[in-house]
């Protein structure tokens, strides 16, 4: 195992720093050793937005980004790329930028586990990182056979597309190959899950397509619940794009896919109904990220409690959870939330590397859904810590008009665009 | 000067939200707050897309755009619900900060 010391760090940092004449940061800064160092785990919104941000806020802490990928491809805009009006490589994120303007090093490791105690992380490289503050951010994984027979080789026959890449490919090569007059199914989970919205998005996305390629071809979402985000937006939207396209089946008119016989393109459902289809779409129960479980961060439910001031962890002194990983009240789990989430952790393990108070916090998240690439719609809010956690603040927020005019959709569909643009400026800098 | 007579009820306003003043302990630290609108307005208020970018604004202008958002009296699409998640102090504080530190 190598230990990477504080020289080293420092002669690292400062080759980047020398290549950043034009950084945001001021990197002269990292010449003179650092006081502290906070550890990021997880290059998403919520890990970079952290990363970034404890530099902003503290440019004499030292900031350590683990990111398995060498490219981020986010989850928000990946419905575009299976409709065909965007490439993956629209969706894609290097660290270059972030690590030269923030002043901070990347890892592109696993961070295999964490010691709360003695206050390290582990690579898979061998190397320890020290820290003073952690931030956890490792998204999601899946739960591999919570339905029966959906397991890794089942994702390759019947994908879920909901970690981006290779997966969200799989699936528009299959779009692409099926016959019109062929049925496509999605399976979308209970609560919680991350993107609330984003199956119903992802139906109109096709629909989308199909209206252009395969008009025939019919949409059956399969449901294990009986409502969902943007729920009166959505189904008229569909319907006054696609007409009847689209069919949606609740829980409670038997939705819930309990199984996949993946071989036979089938799934069935929990009164034992079987569907077949061209193309079959499993958005999968989740829970949070591995390093999330091994470090013990996670409760009997699979995600992470958190202070909801600090995003400190109810289990981990000096550990913060953020993103889809933590439990956040009546915060979805959206990248916009975990941004936000990232802001406030930031200044909270910067505040208490300092001795300072705990600022009070204050958090927004926006979700933008497409029905039709100029027919956008949004739920926006603004998120109060209370005694009861973290709650939307009253007479604020919600969802877009239901009666808003054409030029209202379009304006959305605009600002959906100006939000992505705006989220991958300020988080990865591209 | 109006201008500065209203900067200063401004940093009235923004040193009452700190942690020393209880009565207005629900007020959030206007440094975060102002960090909550770059997420669509671009990191310090440089838009790269469709919406508005803030920097280089006066505190009345921005603090008077979220009173009129708020009020319904400026059309908008989602800053209206956001507007009205916000106390009146909240909007001073926001306005200050970010026309302090956007330029």
């Amino acid at each position: 195992m190598t230990k990477l010391s504080r020289r080293s760090f420092n002669r690292l940092a400062g080759a980047t720093a020398a290549g950043a004449a034009f950084g945001l940061q001021a990197c002269a800064v990292m010449d003179k050793p650092a006081k502290a160092r906070v550890v990021v785990v997880g290059g998403g919104f919520g890990g970079a937005t952290a990363a970034r941000y404890v530099r902003q806020f503290d440019s004499d802490i030292a900031v350590d980004l683990v990111e398995p990928n060498r490219s981020f491809v986010t989850c928000p805009f990946s419905n575009y790329v299976l409709a065909g009006f965007k490439r993956i490589e629209d969706i894609t994120h290097g660290y270059g930028p972030l690590e030269r303007q923030a002043g901070l090093r990347v890892h592109h490791h696993t961070a295999t586990s964490v010691d709360a105690t003695k206050k390290t992380v582990t690579l898979d490289s061998g190397t320890v990182l020290n820290y003073d503050r952690l931030i956890v951010a490792p998204g999601i994984d899946i739960r591999w056979n919570a339905i029966q027979g959906y397991n890794e080789g089942a994702a390759g026959i019947m994908p879920h597309a909901w970690k981006p890449g290779a997966q969200t490919l799989l699936l528009r090569r299959q779009l692409e190959a099926m016959p019109d007059g062929g049925v496509f199914i999605l399976a979308a989970p209970a609560n919680p899950f991350r993107c609330p919205p984003g199956p119903y998005e992802r139906v109109a996305m096709v629909a989308h397509y199909f209206k252009q390629a395969k008009p025939r071809s019919k949409i059956l979402v399969l449901d294990a619940k009986d409502q969902f985000s943007k729920q009166g937006l959505f189904t008229a939207g569909w319907r006054a794009v696609y007409g009847e396209m689209i069919e949606w089946v609740p829980l409670s008119k038997d939705g819930r896919v309990t199984q996949v016989v993946a071989n036979e393109m089938t799934v069935v459902t929990e009164f034992g109904q079987r569907h077949r289809a061209a193309v079959v779409n499993i958005v999968p129960p989740q829970m949070a990220g591995k390093i999330a479980q091994d470090a013990g961060l996670a409760n009997q439910t699979g995600w992470c409690p958190v202070d909801p001031t600090t995003f400190e962890s109810s289990v981990h002194k000096g550990v913060h959870v953020i993103g889809d990983a933590c439990i956040a009240g009546a915060m979805p789990k959206s990248g916009f939330a975990a941004n936000s989430q990232g802001k406030v952790a930031a200044l909270a393990a910067v505040n208490a590397i300092n001795g300072k108070p705990t600022a009070a916090p204050t958090y927004v998240n926006t979700c933008y859904s497409l029905i039709a690439p100029d027919y956008g719609i949004s739920v926006a809010d603004v998120y109060r810590v209370t005694p009861q956690g973290i709650v939307a603040a009253p007479n604020a927020g919600g969802v877009s008009p239901a009666q808003a005019d054409a030029a209202f959709r379009v304006a959305e569909a605009r600002y959906a665009e100006g939000w992505y643009a705006a989220m991958a400026s300020e988080i990865w800098g591209t | 000067m109006r201008f500065a007579s209203t900067v200063a009820v401004v940093l009235a306003i923004v040193g009452l939200s700190g942690p020393a003043a209880p009565a207005a302990a629900q007020n959030a630290s206007p440094q975060l707050l102002t960090v909550s609108c770059s997420g669509c307005h671009g990191p310090s208020g440089r838009s790269p897309g469709a919406m508005p970018s803030l920097y280089g604004r006066t505190a009345p202008s921005i603090a008077e755009a979220l009173r009129d958002f708020r009020d319904g009296k400026r059309p908008s699409t989602v800053m209206v619900r956001f507007a009205k998640g916000y106390t009146d102090a909240e909007i001073e504080a926001v306005a200050a900060e970010i026309a302090a530190n956007w330029k």
